[in-house]
């Protein structure tokens, strides 16, 4: 299933928490799709996918917004 | 067949918690990370909104040990939780507002719930006797141990050799001999241990990871409590403490200017929330008034918003104004001379 997790105006680590608690919802497998304005996202939520066990399906940047899809992995919620 | 033991490590984004942790890695133990989120956290990116600081690198120093060390990390925010820590703190502050002893306290109390309910065993920190003048001596580590009530399930390995023994030791889960006996505020052991394994680009905060230690910080913190005649925050306060430049012209209100564009951009974020000012006529920052504010308080915070614009020396600057309540006008108004705004107006 596809998910969406709006993280604007939210400054890192908060858009990675939100991440972290909305994964933790959801089965393997799942896709979510995460926007933050904040550009410290983009290193940080594929850093905390990296050592969870979560997969980085896109990264792109629209209007000033950055948009993350994950894949959900199975090392455990 | 005995199991796995399994700690859970304290990872600040430091050397010391980074080290404590791969101290006990070694020793067939798994280990999974946790980080509070305090909203006072220097790990946070507050420091990259400036354009002058857009060529720093972003990460966050709680991961990038985490990866290093191949363990999970677990960020678990205690924003409102923390408030009381802050607004009370039962030990007193430091040499600012930085509540040293009741926040350690807090956190290893914080990573003893979690342990519980992860069934987990012990708990490990990156504590160094002496490397604190208030929370890391010899005389208040029993407090933090104590008061957390994590007792003798608290590990410290840069320092185990100095403390009496933890559950961990006694139980034979870690070999004692393996841990360390630092002490002092020296680096030295730790840069020394750090290379013997190979770890390269960690972070030195040179200001400690909280901004409560920070004089300009606490102080701006402070006049926000007399402000409001409260010592209480929400986490938008304390955000808005770390970005532009805030000045008090009046007792009931303060204004944030924004330094440059990268600012203007993450105030502009709570203009719905603060009545905020712009100069239409000529480029400038973004301006938000946190407080009450009658005409001749609007008109003067505009006369400041076109003394930080490139209009300062223009004789009139044509300002936008948008009211809390969504009413917009314009105010044409002459620049504040800077002999008109007192020193005593920066915070």
């Amino acid at each position: 299933m596809k998910h969406r997790l709006d993280a604007r105006n939210l400054i890192c680590p908060m858009p990675v928490i939100r991440t972290q608690d909305k994964i933790k919802t959801l089965e393997t497998g799942d896709r979510l799709e995460v926007t933050c304005t904040d550009p410290g996202a983009l290193n940080d939520i594929p850093a905390w996918c990296r050592i969870n066990g979560h997969r980085i399906v896109q990264t792109r940047s629209q209007n000033h917004e950055i948009v993350i899809t994950i894949e959900v992995g199975a090392l455990g919620q | 067949m005995t199991r796995q033991r399994k700690a859970v490590a304290l990872i600040s984004g430091g050397l010391d918690s980074m080290l404590a942790a791969r101290l006990i890695l070694g020793q067939d133990i798994h280990i999974e990370g946790i980080n509070f989120y305090t909203g006072f956290c220097v790990e946070g990116h507050t420091h990259a909104i400036r354009n002058k600081d857009k060529s720093k690198p972003k990460r966050n120093n709680a991961l990038w040990v985490a990866e290093q060390l191949g363990i999970r990390l677990h960020i678990v925010e205690v924003i409102d939780e923390y408030k009381d820590i802050v607004i009370n703190p039962k030990h007193g502050y430091g040499a600012n507002l930085n509540p040293c002893l009741d926040c350690k306290g807090f956190m290893v109390r914080k990573a003893v719930e979690w342990m519980r309910e992860n069934d987990f065993d012990f708990i490990i920190t990156g504590e160094v006797i002496g490397q604190r003048p208030k929370s890391q001596r010899r005389d208040t580590m029993p407090v933090v141990a104590r008061e957390s009530g994590a007792d003798e399930l608290l590990l410290r390995p840069l320092c185990a050799k100095l403390l009496p023994l933890t559950r961990a030791e006694k139980e034979g889960w870690v070999d004692r001999e393996k841990l360390m006996g630092f002490s002092g505020r020296s680096r030295k052991p730790q840069m020394a241990l750090a290379a013997q394994y190979g770890f390269k680009d960690y972070a030195q905060p040179a200001g400690g990871c909280c901004f409560l230690t920070d004089e300009n910080y606490a102080r701006k913190l402070a006049d926000l409590w007399a402000g409001r005649g409260q010592r209480d925050y929400e986490l938008d306060d304390i955000m808005l403490l770390k970005v532009g430049r805030h000045l008090r012209p009046r007792p009931h209100f303060k204004l944030i200017v924004g330094r440059d564009e990268g600012e203007n951009n993450f105030l502009r974020g709570y203009t719905t929330r603060f009545t905020h000012f712009y100069a239409k006529s000529h480029l400038g920052p973004l301006v938000l008034l946190d407080g009450q504010a009658d005409h001749s308080d609007v008109r003067l915070a505009a006369e400041i918003t076109a003394r930080f614009g490139k209009g300062r020396n223009a004789d009139k600057v044509v300002i936008s104004v948008h009211e809390q309540n969504g009413e917009e006008r314009d105010l044409t108004v002459t620049p504040l001379a800077p002999e008109r705004i007192p020193q005593e107006w920066y915070l």
